[in-house]
Order: structure tokens, then sequence, then C-alpha cells
């Protein structure tokens, strides 16, 4: 890592990850075609979200789905945890809550592979600034 | 990938919603599609609850963003036949604005989905914590940048004053006017103190922003010390917080990588480095004079203000403490201007509060609304309203420093001073919200347990008094309350808060002075009816073997616990109420209904 020393070194790393983070989000001819978040907070790894995302990870890669998932912070949901937030390229990002792996699974084979929803949905209710 | 479903009705299954009979919406949404043949195009999906029960069932389709409320069963087949075949809306179950009567087709533009706003809460469950880059992309620490390289230390300061920002731990006292005296006091050596202690009970704000977002805190604190001249902080943290405190130093650790902790900040000559120190998890510990005594190695007890930390503080220099959700607003403040936050709230309240949804609520979670919203809208459109559609009787606010809200204050704008003007009070954020089931004395009760465990016994209103508080209340929820308690319990009441040294023994009775002026039924009938009327204290119960039905089948005999029930083979059975423990085994076993509360 090499130091910031200026507003302009924060934005050119500003504008690299900004990329990167919009490639992963929006793009349907990136590498990436899928993002998978999992709520990662205490309350989501009480409930089991090491095991989903562990899950996720294996069995992304075994079944060849390019996807990239990562941990992220409470959504809020903690009623509903474990919460995962799937972003499919140039669609919004869903919500599903109470995965476990079985429901993981149904996830993967369901809605990434054929865009069939799953029962479990989380409506999001919130906007962030 | 090739998505094989056109459409998709989405239909809220939430507890509220299923009440409502939205599971036969969704059966007969099946059929009708099938019936038209349409059951590979459109998909019915059940979902999580949309907080918004009040107007429930509710049905979401996608890809539209149409947002159908108040359905009844019967809607299904014209849902199929207007909407789904031949693509028109139904006007008479679009959402209507309750202001402006104008009708909403696009659920992106309900109301209901703004009533959420999340500032301190901006990054948590969007960005990896993990990862600054992240934290940068979503312009992390240009607010630092923008303070060293453009504003001087009195130009923030006034920012953060003019945006009306006060603090979250608990006192409302506003940030900029803290940062001003923090910076007017003389000093070879100031120190920014981040509290972290979060002790109230259903608490959780400080530990998900540090879960979720740990740089927006380490910016923050770094743009207060250079507002107040300190090139130290500390973060005050409980142990009891593994995952924040771990990812709290991953975030140190690439903040000072990256040169954004350490000497020379963005090629200035600020310098600003920040500590862990760890709290053992005791409640007192986060009033600040005794978390600054704990962070010296001392006993975590207060002492008496003044001295005000910002003048006299850690190892005597002058400590600006201020609280995790409050330092994690600030750099939004000053990228966004005070103008901005100003422009969210209430007169006196600016931005916005994170509430921790607990209790009898569905759901239970974080929340961020702007100062102002009402207590109807948090627990009923965004809380999804009471469990098991059950009634709402009371919420707790301001944990075992607060008071209990009621009905009559649903329609309450939340924020500092409406709260403290309704007899509780802001505190840190944590709602516990509390149904007809709830016993208000045994919940005064428990709050008072909290706090006889958490005072510290320095001073005595608070070691003696709470303790004699918590048995008048134990008294009165066994059932051997008489009336002298509830004047005594309402006297020392006040001796207790306004003798104590500090703000807990200040606040501690506030739950049962405010559970008596909204709730002095029940106390009422605790003493003079003998009885709970929610039917909580276990020790007003009475159970009764009804003659009639009694078959004397024994089963309720063999399975009491203290062989309290007494009887002979096919004949009627009798309790011996001095022996019963009120366990209710014998209701539960009894095939014959026929053993009754009183
Ligand atoms: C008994 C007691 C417990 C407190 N616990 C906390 C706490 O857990 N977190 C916190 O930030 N403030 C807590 N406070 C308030 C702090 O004393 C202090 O006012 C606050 O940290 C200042 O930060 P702010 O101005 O940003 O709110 C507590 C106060 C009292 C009297």
């Amino acid at each position: 890592m090499s130091k910031i020393k200026s507003l302009d070194d924060l934005r050119k790393i500003k504008a690299i990850v900004e990329e990167k983070m919009k490639l992963r989000e929006n793009s349907a001819n990136s590498e990436i075609h899928v993002q998978v978040k999992v709520a990662m907070a205490t309350c989501g790894i009480a409930s089991g979200a090491k095991t989903v995302m562990e899950f996720m990870i294996e069995e992304l890669e075994k079944r060849n789905i390019t996807a990239l998932v990562i941990q992220t912070g409470c959504m809020g949901y903690c009623f509903a945890e474990p919460t995962i937030e799937v972003t499919m390229p140039g669609k919004d990002p869903i919500v599903f809550g109470y995965v476990d792996t079985s429901k993981a699974d149904q996830i993967i084979e369901k809605y990434i592979k054929r865009g069939e929803l799953v029962d479990g949905i989380i409506p999001k209710n919130y906007e962030s600034i | 990938m090739d998505t094989k479903y056109r459409m998709h009705l989405l239909v809220c299954g939430g507890t509220g919603c299923i009440a409502s009979k939205s599971s036969q919406l969704i059966q007969l949404l099946k059929e009708e599609l099938e019936a038209n043949g349409l059951e590979k195009e459109v998909q019915v999906i059940s979902t999580g609850c949309f907080g918004f029960c009040e107007k429930g069932p509710i049905v979401k389709v996608l890809p539209d963003n149409t947002f159908y409320t108040q359905l009844k069963p019967e809607d299904a087949k014209e849902i199929v036949a207007e909407h789904v075949i031949k693509g028109r809306y139904i006007e008479r179950l679009l959402y209507v604005n309750p202001e402006t009567q104008e009708i909403i087709r696009d659920a992106k533009n309900m109301g209901f989905y703004r009533k959420q706003m999340r500032i301190a809460l901006r990054n948590c469950g969007f960005i990896n914590p993990e990862n600054i880059d992240e934290y940068i992309a979503r312009n992390g620490y240009s607010a630092i940048a923008k303070c060293l390289t453009e504003m001087t230390p009195s130009e923030v300061i006034d920012e953060v004053k003019k945006s009306g920002m006060r603090g979250r731990g608990g006192g409302g006292f506003p940030t900029g006017l803290k940062w001003e005296i923090t910076s007017k006091s003389i000093s070879d050596q100031k120190y920014v103190v981040c509290n972290a202690d979060e002790g109230d009970p259903g608490a959780f704000m400080d530990r998900s922003v540090l879960e979720g977002d740990p740089h927006s805190v380490i910016e923050a604190m770094a743009i207060c010390g250079y507002c107040i001249g300190a090139n130290k902080g500390i973060v005050y943290i409980r142990a009891e917080y593994p995952l924040a405190i771990k990812r709290l130093k991953i975030a140190l650790q690439q903040a000072k990588e990256y040169g954004l902790l350490g000497e020379n900040i963005f090629g200035t000559d600020f310098e600003f480095t920040i500590d862990i120190k760890y709290g053992a998890g005791a409640f007192v510990c986060g009033e600040e004079t005794a978390l600054i005594h704990s962070m010296e190695g001392l006993r975590g007890e207060p002492t008496i203000k003044p001295p005000f930390p910002s003048v006299s503080g850690y190892l005597t220099q002058p400590t600006n403490v201020n609280n995790v959700e409050t330092f994690a607003s600030i750099p939004v403040i000053i990228l966004k201007g005070s103008e901005w936050f100003a422009s969210i709230g209430t007169e006196y309240s600016k931005g916005t509060k994170v509430f921790a949804l607990a209790g009898k609520i569905n759901n239970v979670g974080l929340i961020e609304v702007p100062m102002g919203t009402t207590l109807r809208e948090v627990i009923f459109e965004i809380g999804g309203g009471i469990k098991d559609g059950k009634k709402f009787k009371a919420v707790q606010t301001g944990g075992p420093s607060g008071g209990c809200l009621t009905e009559k204050h649903l329609d309450l704008p939340i924020d500092f001073d409406s709260l403290t003007a309704a007899g509780s009070m802001m505190g840190s954020g944590g709602m516990i919200v509390m149904d007809e089931d709830d016993c208000m004395v045994a919940m005064a009760k428990f709050y008072l347990e909290f706090t006889v465990e958490e005072s510290c016994g320095k001073c005595a209103p608070c070691r003696i008094g709470n303790k004699r508080l918590h048995e008048m209340l134990t008294k009165l929820c066994e059932a051997n309350g008489v009336e002298e308690d509830l004047d005594l319990l309402r006297n020392l009441s006040v001796v207790v808060k306004d003798t104590s040294l500090c703000g807990l023994g200040q606040t501690s009775p506030n739950p049962i002075l405010s559970t008596m002026e909204n709730f002095y039924e029940e106390y009422h009938a605790h003493v003079f009816d003998h009885k709970c009327p929610s039917g909580q204290c276990q020790s007003f119960r009475r159970y009764y073997i009804d003659a009639e039905h009694c078959i004397g089948c024994m089963v309720c005999a063999r399975n009491c616990p203290t062989n309290a029930i007494t009887g002979v083979k096919k004949q009627v059975h009798i309790i011996n109420q001095l022996i019963c423990i009120k366990c209710g085994v014998c209701m539960e076993k009894c095939k014959f209904d026929s053993i009754y509360l009183n």
C-alpha cells in the first residue's frame, strides 16, 4: 500500500475503487456476474452467516458461477438473519432473509442461475445517503 | 443467464399480513395464474415483512414496481386479469398518499420508503468494513482531507455548530459547542475519546456502526483532533464486542498504512494516532467521567462535574468525549455542509437518529430516521407493528434511564426535547416495545434490577436507594404490596433522582415514575385488587379445577411438581393454593380443559 499524501492521491484511489464497485454492480459484460453480500455483523454471525458465506463461496465456485461474495455490516434486518443481498448484473439488489445452507442452495439454483425468485425476500425499506 | 419469468408478484408474508389472509391471497393468485396458463411466466413469491402492516396485505409487482395495498383474497382474480394479462393498473387497489390523496403507483415514490434515512449507518450493509478502499470509494477520508487542506479548525467547529448536531450518546449536548470548549482549554496534550461502551440493555447501534463502518468513526475522531488540537485518540470499547474490536483494529491498521493516521496526514503537519482501551462491560463506565477513570486504570466510578472532561479529563488533560454515532455522522456534515444537515429534523434536534427496535415488535432491527419521525411511523410503518397481532401498550425509550411512552404519545414527533417533555428521554436509542401481556410494574422492576446490578456503589442514594426501590417493586410483583408502598416508591424515586452523584442514579428511577404516571391503575391493581391486570406477575395467579368438567383422571395430580393437587380417581380434584407454585403444568396437561386461571 502506498501512502496517501494528498487529496489527489485519495481521489485516484476513489476513482479506481469506485469503478471496480460499479463494475461489480452494474456491468453485464464484466467478469463478475453476480455479487453476493452477506450481512456479517454480530447478529448475522450469531445466526449462522459465516456458514452461509462459506457455503456461497464454495458452491458458486463448484457450480462454475463467477461471483463476488463479500461480507458487509448490518443491513438492519436483524429479525431475519442471516440476510444476504444478491445483485445480478443490471438489476436492483434483492435481499433474502432467513438464509441457511438449503435456502442458499435454492438462491443459487433458482435466482442466480435462472432469475426465479425464492420465498423469503426482505423488502428494502430505507435509503442511504 | 436467461430469466424464466417475465413478472413476479411479491406478496408480503409477514405475520401481520398473514393475519389478514395473505396466504389465501397467494394461493388464489397461483390458482388464477394456472387457470390462465401463466404459471410459467409469472411467479408468486411470499416475502418477509414490508413493515407496512397497517396497509396489508401488500403485493409488489416486479419489474414495474407497482404496489397494491389492503388486498383481499378475492382481489386475486382482478390482479391477474387486469394487471398481469392486460397490463393495466387497478386504481382502486393502489396506495393513496394519506396527506395529498394522490394515488401512487410506483413503490419508489411511496413516502414509506423515505421514512428511513441512513446517515450514520450510510455504509453499513453496503461496503466491506474490512476494506478501506470501499470506504474511500464512498467519499471516505474526503472530509478530513477537506478539513486539513481547506479549513481552519475554527471553521470546522463552526460548521459542526451550525449543523445543530447534538450528542447521540444520551445527553444531547451540542457537539460543536463541546469541541469549541475543548479547543479553548489550554494544554500541551489533549485527547479525543470515542465512547463505545454502549451498555443499555437492548441497544446495539454503536456496535453495528463499528462493525459495519469503522472508518467513519476513525475519520471523525481525526477531524475532532484537528479542531481541538489533539494528536491522540482513544476508543473505549467494551470487551464483549469482539467483532467490532476486530474490525476496528483492521481499520486502524489500514488507515495507518495509507498514512491517514500517523504523522503528516495529507501532507500537512497534522498528526493523529488512535489507541483502543477495553472496558469490562460495566454500564456506569459509559458515563464519561467513570469511563475516563477506567481508562486511567482506576475504578470505573464517576466523579462530580465540573470539572468537565473538556477541561480536565484523561490524565487531567482536556478530553473530548463523543459517542460512536455522533462521530459517524460528522464526515457527512463536513462534506454535505451544515445547511444540508440542519435541514433534516426538528427545530432543536437536527439530522437522523439510529434506533434499535426490540421487544414485541415484528421487525426487530436497526433503523435510522430523521428526528421528528413519529413513534407510530417507527413502530407501525417501519417496525411492522406488534408481534402476533397483539395490542400496543408502551415503548421504553432511553433504556434504564428513560421512561415509557404510551398510545397517547404515538403521534409525538421524536426528538431530544419532545421525549424529555413526555417524561422519557432519547437516551442512546434503544426502543423496547411492549404489548398488552406486559406488566408495567414488572417492567419497572426489570430496569431497577439492572441499575441495582450496575450501580458502582460510590454514592449512597444510588447504592441504597435503588436497592430499596427494587425491593418495593418486588414486593408489589409478589402480591405483598400495601398502600404505603406506593407513596414510598414515588417519594424515594424523587430523592434518588435528586441526590445521586451521576447520571446513573439521577435517571434510574425514571422507569418507575413514568409507569406510575402512565399506568397508575396497574400499581393500584397490584395493591388493592390483588391482581396483575396483564397476568404477567405469576404470584397473583390462581389455578382452579372446574368441578363440572373434571373427570378425575389424575393426570394433573401426577404431573404437578409440588404435589399440590389432591383427589381420588374419578372424583373432582382440588388444587392446594398454598403449595401451588403457579407453573401452569396442570393446565397444559389437562385433556378436558377443566383447569382455569382466575
Ligand atoms: C450511566 C450512564 C451511562 C452512559 N453510557 C453511555 C454509553 O454507553 N455510550 C455513550 O456514548 N454515552 C453514554 N453516556 C453518556 C456519556 O456520559 C457522555 O455524555 C457521552 O458519551 C458524550 O457523547 P455525545 O456528546 O456524543 O453524546 C452514559 C451516561 C450515563 C450517566
